[in-house]
């Protein structure tokens, strides 16, 4: 995705065009699952749209496996459609039909046999563990199975890339887990390549590979999961990591702990690896100084951790300074003031 | 009421001449007004086959012919009537009225039925390939059943108001039973027998058309 711009026509007559997405370029990669964040509003709902030709990009250069389809009608845009699924947080499964014929559903649009159809619902449904519910309506399935419908309906016609816009917003936490471990078996299993648009840093954490950050329209930071999340660049950016980690306290949270807790309050952020960790402790241990845990953990992305430590710190004032100073050497330290 | 006996064969005939006009409007009249209604809710803004100036063009003609007074609609619809038909009159110039007259109102009834279908289920179906007309025929029209059934309900009792006119250009049916007998005839037993037909009517197919809805809408 090159140069995306997608506006839409003043609500006033004279007035200025809205533009939703402003000169965004993203290039997601095969087997990625591709996280892109942001506020309501932000934009990212129209962003993936334009993927699969649902909105059509104003300027711009979009390319899906191999095809630019910024320039397609609609008619060859549908042909495309079939390589691409797509899920949504109000799940939007077909009332009128059983679970069996919604997941048909994309086969029937793609004309295939109808003996193939009832092989590939049956495995489907199998993988989604919703062989039992064929024959039911979607209004006697909890959320949950009705997003795994979505998500069997998506994959029936075995799309190269999946959409999930908001695909577990509307679900409760337990229920979002079990979703968001669904989908990381179609991206593991199947290969099936992610774009997970969502507000919930958590999902991101516990699914994505990359993470792009949208803020009125545009990608104000993008890139590892764990490179964002130990590191974030941006205010925004550093918001919704905020959600998920507690990072250095903020000045009021600064005077809560000093209410509670005697000393100096140091915060200790580590990145990558614990070595960094058990020095610290054995710094402090060394210059004779108590501490004590007050606020902060460590985290742990697609195997890596990081996080942040804060310490009340007592014991001999000048010690304290010179064991922070040569802490400071192998390890990023912050202290409250 | 002697004279209500030796009426009810004509009764019997009227009421059976009712039906039938309703029958035959029902379904020419809502086919019309099936497509119209369709008409308008896929080229409005935003929907699958957004087109403006079709669908100003449609929603003119519905809003210039829906509020015609059926009496009146009924006199000036007669020379196409004559044109197409060869007669201004009779039980078939009757159900050519009513049919156009209804198409109008229906396809109101249809495009608020249809506007009940989440847009969400919409997209999914465009998201997985589907035509315009794929979408119509597999999931628009499926998914708005159940209030469709609901409005064409509505739409049959609205039909046998319509047939009460019948007699001013010779139709049939209970309406004219009920001028031709009770009214001009200072006869208000006979004109009560054929309101209290009309009733029995009405509650059957509200009856019906309730329970097919809610059979369809509890799936």
């Amino acid at each position: 995705m090159t140069d995306v711009v997608k506006s839409y026509p003043p609500s006033e007559k004279g007035g200025a065009p809205v533009v939703a997405i402003d000169n965004v370029s993203v290039d997601v990669e095969r087997g990625d699952v591709y996280g892109i964040i942001g506020y309501s509003g932000a934009g990212k709902s129209t962003l993936v749209r334009l993927v699969n030709g649902l909105e059509k990009a104003t300027s711009g250069s979009i390319v899906v496996n191999g095809t630019e389809i910024t320039s397609l009608k609609e008619r060859s845009m549908r042909a495309v459609r079939g390589d691409i699924g797509m899920i949504f947080q109000q799940f939007n499964l077909f009332n009128s039909k059983t679970v069996a014929k919604n997941v048909a559903y994309p086969l029937e649009v793609a004309g295939r046999p109808a003996a193939e159809i009832a092989a590939r619902v049956a495995e489907m449904l199998a993988f989604v563990g919703l062989s039992d519910k064929a024959k039911n309506y979607p209004d006697q399935l909890s959320g949950g199975q009705k997003q795994r419908v979505g998500i069997a309906r998506a994959l029936a016609t075995s799309p190269s890339l999946l959409l999930a816009d908001e695909a577990t917003s509307a679900l409760d936490p337990e229920t979002t887990s079990e979703v968001l471990a669904l989908l990381d078996r179609v991206n593991r299993e199947l290969g099936v390549t992610i774009i997970l648009i969502t507000h919930e840093m958590d999902v991101i954490r516990s699914l994505a590979t990359k993470v792009a950050v949208m803020d009125g329209g545009q990608i104000v930071e993008r890139g590892d999961v764990f490179d964002v999340f130990a590191h974030p660049q941006n205010a925004a950016s550093a918001r919704f990591v905020s959600t998920v980690v507690q990072g250095v306290p903020s000045p009021v949270e600064v005077q809560t702990l000093r209410a509670r807790h005697d000393g100096r309050i140091v915060t200790f952020s580590f990145r990558d690896g614990s070595d960094s960790q058990a020095q610290v402790f054995l710094d402090l241990a060394a210059a004779g100084i108590r501490f004590e845990i007050v606020y902060g953990g460590i985290n742990d992305i697609r195997g890596r951790a990081f996080g942040h430590l804060t310490l009340a710190l007592q014991g001999d004032d000048s010690a304290i300074t010179a064991a922070l100073a040569k802490i400071a050497a192998h390890s990023e330290v912050t202290e409250a003031h | 009421m002697d004279k209500l006996i030796d009426l009810l064969p004509q009764l019997g005939e009227a009421a059976w001449e009712t039906l039938y006009i309703v029958a035959a409007s029902l379904l020419f009249g809502g086919v019309a007004g099936l497509f119209i209604g369709l008409g308008l809710y896929v080229t409005r803004a935003g929907s699958i086959l957004e087109n403006r100036a079709a669908f100003t063009t449609i929603n003119i003609l519905v809003n210039i012919f829906r509020p015609i007074p059926f009496i009146i609609f009924i006199a000036a619809i007669q020379p196409l009537a004559r044109l197409v038909l060869g007669t201004g009159i009779g039980n078939g110039a009757l159900i050519f009225a009513i049919s156009i007259g209804a198409a109008f109102g229906i396809s109101r009834i249809v495009e608020q039925n249809l506007l009940t279908v989440s847009p969400g289920v919409i997209e999914a179906a465009r998201a997985a390939g589907a035509s315009p007309l794929y979408i119509i025929r597999t999931v628009l029209l499926p998914e708005a059943l159940g209030p469709l059934i609901l409005g064409y309900t509505f739409v049959f009792i609205v039909l046998v108001d319509m047939t009460a006119v019948g007699g001013y250009i010779g139709g049939g049916g209970i309406g004219n039973f009920a001028i031709q007998y009770g009214y001009r005839q200072f006869n208000p037993v006979v004109t009560w027998a054929a309101v209290l037909v009309v009733i029995v009517f009405v509650q059957l197919i509200q009856f019906f058309g309730n329970s097919l809805a809610r059979k369809i809408m509890r799936r």
